[in-house]
């Protein structure tokens, strides 16, 4: 994957660069997991403090949390079971559900409000008293309104992508430096091209701000919204219910379980947008 | 029709580069009669031009009543101090805003006055900004295909084409694929003019280009523009704060006043192009330096002096 998204853009990183970057990409790699293996280190110290010099000596807090290496067998343990996988499943597809359609309507939406003056003069007030609305505050009234939980989910989620994408957009094209609207102007460009060769590049990285922080709120949003709906009958299941399921059976391991799970999942989300920034503005590799 | 005719054109104004450039140097009395008989175009008239700011609200009066009269193919350089309004007048002769009152004429073609804001043939006139303005997203061949590419006057393989090889020419083949973050300052300033010239501008606006540059780039970039001049003939419209560079590029010096902008003194600078380095230690040079040097301190500081009234 990585190979086809450099030869496409092989004039603009010469090898030299390449080669130097991959070079600090290890040196960083090492110290990624060093500092993991140290942090795992001292938190299995931490929890096992008790065992090592006496039970007078819990330490507060951490002594509470079950070491790594109980999670970890935790973790084999719910490994080969398939529900496990289902809530995997469950919560990347309301993700993508929510990200996707914030995405979709979020950023042409943004643009609008950005290039057209009517536009923001009618839609931006009624935007920004929506805007401050936690997404979870709109969840009673999502429930009401839709006919079933997934539905709710997927809207609650929406809403808490949307408004930081839509308000991450409108910012970046409005600050894009008029010196470029200007020379493009003077060189003849229409409304069109100004739009599509100067707005929309000059506002991509902030549309990918956008998605990186809307990113973050939709798993927020499908984690509370999964342990506020309790995995019932309809729209159950996911990451935040293994994590409720397991505090209701009192099995500490298994919550900590889930929560790494999310943050794998999460970091697997940041990942992919990151990766694809990379790809679609090549300009911004230098930084 | 209209695209066809922008086409040849277009081209035939790069023909013509390139042919010059080819040219070796006996043949420069042939040059200087094709060049007279091809830059009749270029002359700009700016007639009793004011322009006030926010004229309802704290009215900013940034040019009053400014005349200037710059022939085809000279090289006008404007001097004043800084936040009298020369930025101010190049936009207006640029068509990004429009006058209060008077009027700005390209080859007898009204450009810019109270009525009419923007002229519909932008690329007549190109600007390079003060901070510059390639577009970061976009690699310098790219940045200079843009003009050709957006006005259809060629395919974009072929403005691609064109764009590199007016970058080779301008010594910077080996960085036609980088982006302007990649390169330096000098280069970036450089190709901005390229992308300018490939539209084959009547004019060339020049806001304080070499601004932020140190000494050494600085007459790289003198040395470079100045045989773009003698290549292209281009009337050039520059504006700085740098006597020395003034005098070194220009034919005509226009000091101008501490805010509102007004035409204070014009000093024709004869010393005959092609000019090189060794230009600025004549006799010549430091008379026209002290001539300039006069009429811009004597303004430098009328605007201190403000400065200190606005402060107290
Ligand atoms: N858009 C604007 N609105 C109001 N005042 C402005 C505007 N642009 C410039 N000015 C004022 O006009 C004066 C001249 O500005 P400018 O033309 O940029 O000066 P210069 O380029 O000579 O440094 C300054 O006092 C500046 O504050
Ligand atoms: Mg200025």
């Amino acid at each position: 994957m990585a190979d086809v998204a450099q030869s496409s853009h092989a004039h603009a990183v010469p090898r030299k660069r390449t080669r130097f970057e991959k070079f600090r990409q290890n040196e960083s790699l090492r110290r990624g997991v060093t500092a993991i293996v140290v942090f795992l280190l001292l938190w299995e110290l931490g929890s096992r403090f008790d065992e090592i010099f006496g039970k007078a000596w819990t330490l507060p807090g951490i002594g509470l949390i079950p070491p790594p290496t109980d999670v970890a067998v935790a973790w084999l343990g719910v490994l080969p079971k398939p529900g496990y996988w289902w809530s995997w499943v469950a919560s990347f597809r309301r993700v993508m559900t929510g990200f996707i359609a914030a995405m979709v309507l979020g950023i042409p939406f943004g643009l609008m409000l950005a290039v057209n003056k009517y536009f923001r003069d009618i839609f931006f007030p009624p935007f920004e008293i929506l805007r401050p609305i936690p997404p979870l505050a709109w969840v009673p009234a999502s429930l009401i309104f839709w006919p079933t939980n997934e539905m709710s989910i997927a809207f609650v989620t929406f809403l808490g992508a949307f408004f930081t994408i839509v308000i991450n957009v409108l910012g970046g094209a409005r600050t894009i430096d008029v010196r470029y609207l200007r020379a493009a102007q003077s060189m003849g460009a229409s409304q069109w091209d100004l739009f599509s060769k100067i707005i929309l590049p000059g506002t991509l990285p902030s549309i990918f701000t956008g998605a990186a922080v809307g990113m973050g709120i939709t798993w927020e949003v499908v984690l509370a919204a999964e342990m506020i709906s309790g995995g019932g009958t309809q729209g159950g299941g996911g990451l935040g219910f293994f994590i409720w399921n397991s505090y209701m059976g009192g099995s500490l391991e298994q919550i900590v379980v889930g929560m790494i799970s999310i943050g794998i999942a999460g970091y697997l989300c940041s990942s992919a947008i990151r990766w694809l920034g990379h790809y679609f503005m090549p300009w911004r590799r230098l930084f | 029709m209209h695209c066809k005719v922008a086409e040849f054109t277009a081209h035939a104004g790069y023909q013509q580069v390139k042919t010059l450039m080819n040219m070796t140097p006996p043949l420069r009395d042939e040059r200087a009669t094709m060049n007279t008989s091809t830059t009749q175009r270029g002359a700009l008239s700016i007639r009793n031009v004011t322009k006030i700011y926010d004229p309802e609200g704290v009215n900013v009066m940034a040019v009053d009543n400014c005349s200037m009269e710059i022939a085809a193919g000279e090289v006008c350089m404007i001097v004043g101090p800084s936040g009298c309004g020369k930025t101010t007048l190049l936009n207006a002769i640029a068509g990004f805003h429009s006058i209060t009152h008077g009027e700005i004429f390209l080859d007898d073609a009204l450009l810019c006055g109270p009525s009419k804001p923007k002229a519909e043939q932008a690329a007549e006139r190109m600007v390079v900004f003060q901070h510059g303005a390639l577009f970061p997203w976009k690699t310098l061949a790219e940045n200079v295909a843009y003009g050709p590419t957006v006005q259809k006057t060629l395919r974009k393989k072929q403005a691609l084409e064109k764009a590199r090889d007016m970058l080779s020419e301008s010594g910077l083949g080996n960085v036609v694929d980088k982006y302007p973050g990649e390169v330096s300052s000098g280069m970036a300033r450089r190709a901005e003019i390229v992308r300018a010239l490939i539209n084959d501008p009547k004019v060339l606006l020049l806001d304080e280009p070499y601004r932020a540059m140190d000494a050494l780039t600085k007459s790289i970039m003198h040395e470079s523009l100045l045989e773009t001049y003698d290549r292209t003939k281009v009337t050039i419209f520059f504006i700085t704060h740098d006597l020395e560079e003034a005098i070194f590029l220009g034919d005509k010096v226009h000091v101008v006043t501490t805010r509102p902008c007004q035409l204070k003194k014009t000093v024709s600078v004869d010393i005959p192009r092609p000019r090189s380095y060794e230009t600025q230690s004549s006799e010549q040079f430091r008379l026209l330096m002290d001539e300039v040097n006069e009429a811009v301190h004597e303004e430098a500081i009328k605007a201190f002096q403000a400065g200190e009234r606005e402060m107290a």
